[in-house]
């Protein structure tokens, strides 16, 4: 689209940020731990849980080391950002507000199609789920829109309203550039390749052919007896830091090509209930029932 | 009377929910409205991503007066008899009548005002509504008990006439106001009633009726593409879609480059339709054009150029990561992705989708040694009625002068590659496009054509009216598959129950069934079962051998056990299998494999290999009747063919289904049943002990596997019957026997050769010998003789209709 002054990928940020403070959001920064998507920060899945209401933004680095093209792939990237926005119970308007976050960062409804397609959407991993709409702009899905139902397999109460953002291929879109790498980072020459390229390149060969698989397994296996160590001694949101370190081991396995469609279901179950027992845990500690 | 407008609106509803919702809305609302007697005139029913509306015509302002009389006790009955009725009807003694000593509560219930009927009924809708998915939001979300919807519903218009409905359903209070379009329209708008609702969302652009958005994407998008000289692809569904996820459609063209049309077009018509629910067009050739036509929700300011940029440029990266994966797959040979299939489970019980593609690559090559399936397959088009499928143009030139070795090879080469398109990543992005994709990557590599149709369209026939595959390679490999299939997940009792059938055996079934018919494929399906399993062993045999092999050891039992295997046959199956476990018992070695091991053999053990051949008879036929049914074939003549059991040959079996069905449609059917029926009933009552040539057994259930000896049977009695009477028989029984030894031989004879409209023609002769004998005869003659004589008689007659069909099983 690119038609006046588009915004560089980091004002892109502080637009979003300025915009969802404004609405009552804590402004929050990343999670300082490797996850697959914003919605395994804490500030998202364990304060989904619970009936405190809570108002959260944040952008959260997702590592996705399967979608790792050595850089070479102009969409697809290992690490890349995404805007989370969390609104508990959800608000009336959320769709306005979203709405209004759209037309902040330059895209004018009126010249862009915008439609709610339904998208449900559900992680076995955190035994969650939840109905909403993949957002699209002329044709692009830009966003995500969810109505938490379950977190941790426990009923919402009230039920949180989730927005999640694709950073990289939003700015693509308003600064009309065909690669992710050719993306303003600011306004002073920096592109997003300045930045990222060679940790693409790096970390797609490290992914894929460095990490030392026995390292990986016997880490998975550490994360798994230092979360039952936290869940004994009452300390749900360290044995929860151990269930994120353990997915993300897994899914460095899974890029490694070591895991088996047979084992791989049992992973993911030890991983669930590794999340699951962490939500379970935390509710326990708050004095929270189902 | 007055017209009643309802409004629900809510946030985006799934444009595929939105039709049964509002065919649900106009029901719900009908029934509860039912309940107090009120009848609308018609209802209008309204849809939109936004809003779930109707208009009720012609209400009465209120629901018909009523008069309910009760009964009470006797006036002499005693004063707690009274006080108990006036507890209950809620009136005083001077409000009651004395008829003849008995009183009387007359309690007359005024109308009420429909507005009341309306206020309650809203409410009531609204929580019972069914959506296939719901969901609770906001505040009230505190507890699970507040009220589900598909999503956020956030207003309610009702008005009767001009005036409001009040109502209010968890915090959401009914009013005159609603929303216009989500971009074209801000504030609110006010409803006046029924009159004026689709007319005044219409100028705040929203068109309320989903019908007339469906017109008009239909007849925007044809007219856009007829100005750049294309036609749209027909597809309904893709316009109900777009009109669910529009309240102001907006069908704009865009085009893509061209030199994406080397890749296949069904690929990009899924990129197309299900990626991004555009319209796909075709040039004046009727190929491919190289534009698609997107439908937006809005009156774009600069006329759409923003919108058709935009989604030109998603379409372009999908289309660029489609191409990718059209030329990163045809680096590889088929044969190379087919060696991948060994990571993919085919189910946990029957190892990898490797094993399978070995048991059908063995399977579709033996069909052709056999000379079931011929270079020359006939396809008739009689047959081509009964399956449903279109008649696909002779592939004869093709496989014609195709030697049966050529053919053999062929096939069994077109089966070890026919799934080696699952491991592409085309087919990993779009598993639609499985059999297609290895189709052309198939011809891409220069496979012969055969080969590559075989693997596109091995999956076919899918579903009623798709084309029956007729090629010899195409046939042989998709017979195969569909067989190993069925035969493998019945083997280890997976079969289909009830409404579930998670790996689509009903369906396999049906396919094969329909291919064989089609083709007129000549098989008794005992002799493939026998020979899967001697394929399946093989297979275990040479899985233990890996086994052994890697271990480097046991050489000497490893010879054992391949020469046991060569020795099988299915009746010494028990046998082998124990001598197997007896050795491998206390041998060990590696843990995993000979666990695998252990359990084939356990299961071999409980007789499930040679169960097989029943479970699939019996599931064949299940099929076979709901095919028949389906098909329009009273279920009862199914029975009467199925009731003589023995039959596994499925399409000698289905002619004579089909020859009976137009038999009995005749007089001579008719009254030959009739007749027929005469005499099993006096059988039946004279002679119960007698027994029938039909054996009941398993009769109905399932077909058995052993051929009742039905032939020898008859003779026996022929050659009873044949001796010389002990008296003069009357002229009509003297008729009868005579109309028998014609018809008798003619009948088997026309059987024998399966010609089933000649064996019911012989028949029909017998029609006037048995009514003129039935008119002039006494079968229970006081005479012994004569009675046993004309009860054979009877049986005769009874047994030579059975050589055709059980017409006891039919009825009327």
């Amino acid at each position: 689209m690119a038609e006046g002054k588009a915004l560089s990928f980091q004002d892109l940020i502080l637009t979003l940020h300025a915009y969802w403070g404004k609405q009552g959001c804590v402004i929050l920064q990343p999670y300082d731990m490797e996850v697959g998507a914003g919605t395994f920060h804490p500030a998202t899945t364990l304060r989904a849980l619970g009936p405190k209401p809570w108002n959260a933004a944040y952008v959260q680095p997702s590592r996705r080391p399967t979608d790792g093209r050595y850089g070479e792939n102009p969409n697809r990237l290992q690490h890349y950002y995404q805007y989370q926005v969390i609104m508990k119970p959800s608000p009336a308007n959320l769709q306005d507000l979203y709405l209004g976050s759209l037309m902040e960062i330059g895209i004018d409804p009126l010249v862009h199609d915008i439609r709610f397609v339904e998208d449900d959407w559900e992680s076995p991993t955190l035994g969650a789920w939840g109905l909403g709409w993949e957002v699209w702009c002329d044709g692009m899905e830009v966003s995500q829109f969810t109505y938490f139902q379950q977190m941790g397999g426990y009923d919402c109460k009230p039920v949180a309203g989730e927005l999640t953002y694709g950073l990289e291929r939003l700015a693509m879109y308003i600064q009309g550039v065909d690669s992710v790498y050719n993306l303003k980072f600011n306004d002073a020459g920096v592109t997003y390749g300045d930045v990222f390229l060679d940790n693409e390149k790096q970390m797609s060969k490290w992914n894929f052919e460095v990490a030392d698989t026995e390292k990986l397994f016997r880490w998975f296996k550490d994360c798994q007896a230092e979360w039952r160590q936290c869940i004994d001694n009452g300390v749900p949101l360290a044995a929860f830091e151990q269930a994120i370190k353990a997915s993300h081991t897994f899914n460095l396995l899974q890029a490694r090509g070591v895991i088996s469609v047979q084992e791989r279901a049992s992973y993911m179950g030890q991983v669930r209930d590794m999340a699951k027992g962490s939500c379970e845990a935390w509710m326990e500690s708050n004095g929270w029932t189902a | 009377m007055t017209d009643f407008l309802l409004e629900l609106r809510c946030e985006e509803i799934p444009a595929r929910m939105q039709l049964k919702a509002s065919d649900d809305l106009a029901r719900l609302f009908t029934e509860e409205l039912a309940k107090s007697g009120l009848t609308p005139g018609a209802i209008d029913s309204f849809v939109t991503p936004r809003r779930l509306a109707l208009i009720a015509r012609d209400l009465p302002l209120e629901t018909a007066a009523v008069s309910e009389e009760h009964k009470g006790p006797r006036t002499s009955a005693p004063p707690q008899a009274l006080e108990g009725f006036l507890r209950k009807t809620g009136l005083t003694q001077d409000q009651l009548e004395d008829r003849d000593g008995v009183w009387f509560a007359v309690v007359n219930k005024p109308g009420r005002a429909t507005a009341d009927v309306l206020a309650q009924a809203i409410p009531a809708i609204i929580r019972a509504f069914p959506w296939p998915k719901s969901m609770r939001w906001g505040i009230a979300s505190q507890t699970t008990e507040s009220l589900r919807w598909v999503r956020p519903l956030q207003g309610i218009v009702a008005i009767l006439g001009e005036d409001l409905i009040s109502c209010e359903v968890d915090g959401i209070q009914s009013g005159y106001a609603t929303l216009g379009h989500r971009f074209h329209h801000s504030g609110e708008i006010t409803i006046g009633g029924a009159s004026d609702y689709a007319e005044k969302l219409r100028a705040c652009h929203v068109i309320v009726s989903h019908q007339e958005r469906q017109s008009i994407i239909a007849e925007k998008s044809a007219q856009a593409a007829a100005a750049h000289g294309y036609t749209v692809v027909e597809d309904k569904g893709l316009i109900a879609e777009n009109a669910g996820l529009t309240e102001w459609p907006v069908p704009l063209l865009g085009d893509f480059d061209s030199a994406f049309l080397e890749v296949p077009p069904e690929v990009i018509q899924l990129t197309l339709r299900i990626n991004q629910k555009y319209f796909v067009l075709r040039d004046g050739e009727g190929k491919l054009a190289p534009a698609f036509i997107c439908t937006a929700n809005i009156e774009a300011k600069d006329g759409g150029a923003a919108i058709i940029a935009g989604n030109r440029k998603v379409l372009a990266a999908r289309l660029s990561d489609a191409r990718f994966f059209w030329e990163q797959d045809r680096k590889t040979r088929l044969e190379d992705h087919a060696k991948k299939l060994k990571r993919i489970t085919f189910h946990e019980k029957l190892g990898t989708v490797a094993d399978k593609v070995e048991r059908v690559a063995k399977l579709a090559r033996w069909l052709v040694e056999e000379g079931i399936v011929t270079p020359t397959t006939t396809v008739t088009p009689a047959k081509a009625g009964v399956s449903g499928g279109s008649v696909p143009t002779p592939e004869m030139p093709a496989s014609a002068g195709m030697t049966k070795d050529r053919l053999a090879d062929l096939a069994e080469q077109a089966a070890r590659l026919c799934k080696a398109d699952l491991v592409t990543e085309m087919v990993g992005e779009f598993p639609e496009l499985q059999g297609v994709m290895g189709g052309y990557y198939a011809r891409a590599e220069g496979l012969p054509d055969a080969v590559a149709d075989a693997i596109r369209d091995h999956y076919k026939p899918v579903g009623q009216g798709d084309d029956v595959p007729t090629a010899p390679v195409t046939v042989a490999v998709s017979l195969a598959d569909k067989l190993d299939t069925i035969f493998a997940f019945l083997s280890v009792d997976l079969a289909p129950t009830g409404s579930k059938d998670p790996f689509a055996l009903r369906r396999s079934m049906i396919a094969g069934i329909a291919v064989l018919e089609f083709n007129n494929l000549r098989v008794h399906i005992n002799q493939i079962i026998l020979h899967w399993v001697s394929i399946t062993f093989q297979q275990m045999s040479s899985d233990f051998q890996d086994a052994t092999e890697q271990n480097r050891k046991n050489i000497a039992l490893n010879q054992e056990i391949t020469q046991l295997f060569s020795l099988i046959e299915i009746q010494k199956l028990t046998m082998v299998r124990d001598k197997i476990a007896s050795v491998l018992e206390p041998k060990g070695g590696d843990a995993g494999r000979f666990q695998k091991w252990n359990e084939l053999l356990q299961r071999g053990r409980n007789d499930e290999f040679i169960e097989l051949r029943y479970k699939v008879l019996m599931f064949a036929g299940d099929r076979l009747k709901v095919q028949q049914k389906e098909a329009g074939v009273r279920h009862d003549l199914i029975d009467a063919v199925f009731a003589l059991g023995g039959e596994d040959d499925l399409v000698r079996l289905l002619a004579r289904v089909h020859a009976l069905q137009s038999f009995v449609a005749t007089d001579d059917g008719a009254n030959l049943l009739a007749g027929y029926k005469r005499a099993a009933n006096i059988l039946k009552k004279e002679a119960p002990a007698q027994p029938t040539t039909v054996i009941p057994a398993k009769a109905g259930t399932h077909l058995p596997t052993e051929q009742p000896d039905t032939a020898a049977t008859m003779d026996s009695r022929l050659r009873g019957n044949d001796g010389p009477l002990s008296y003069t028989p009357e002229i009509a029984e003297a008729a009868l026997i005579a109309a028998l030894d014609v018809a008798e031989p003619r009948t088997a004879q026309a059987v024998a050769a399966e010609d089933f409209e000649g064996a019911m023609a012989a028949l029909a002769t017998l029609r006037a010998p048995i009514d003129a004998f039935f008119e002039s005869v006494t079968v229970n003659d006081p005479d012994a003789d004569k009675r046993a004589a004309r009860l054979a008689l009877l049986a005769r007659v009874r047994d030579a209709v059975h050589s055709v069909a059980d017409f006891s099983k039919i009825t009327g």
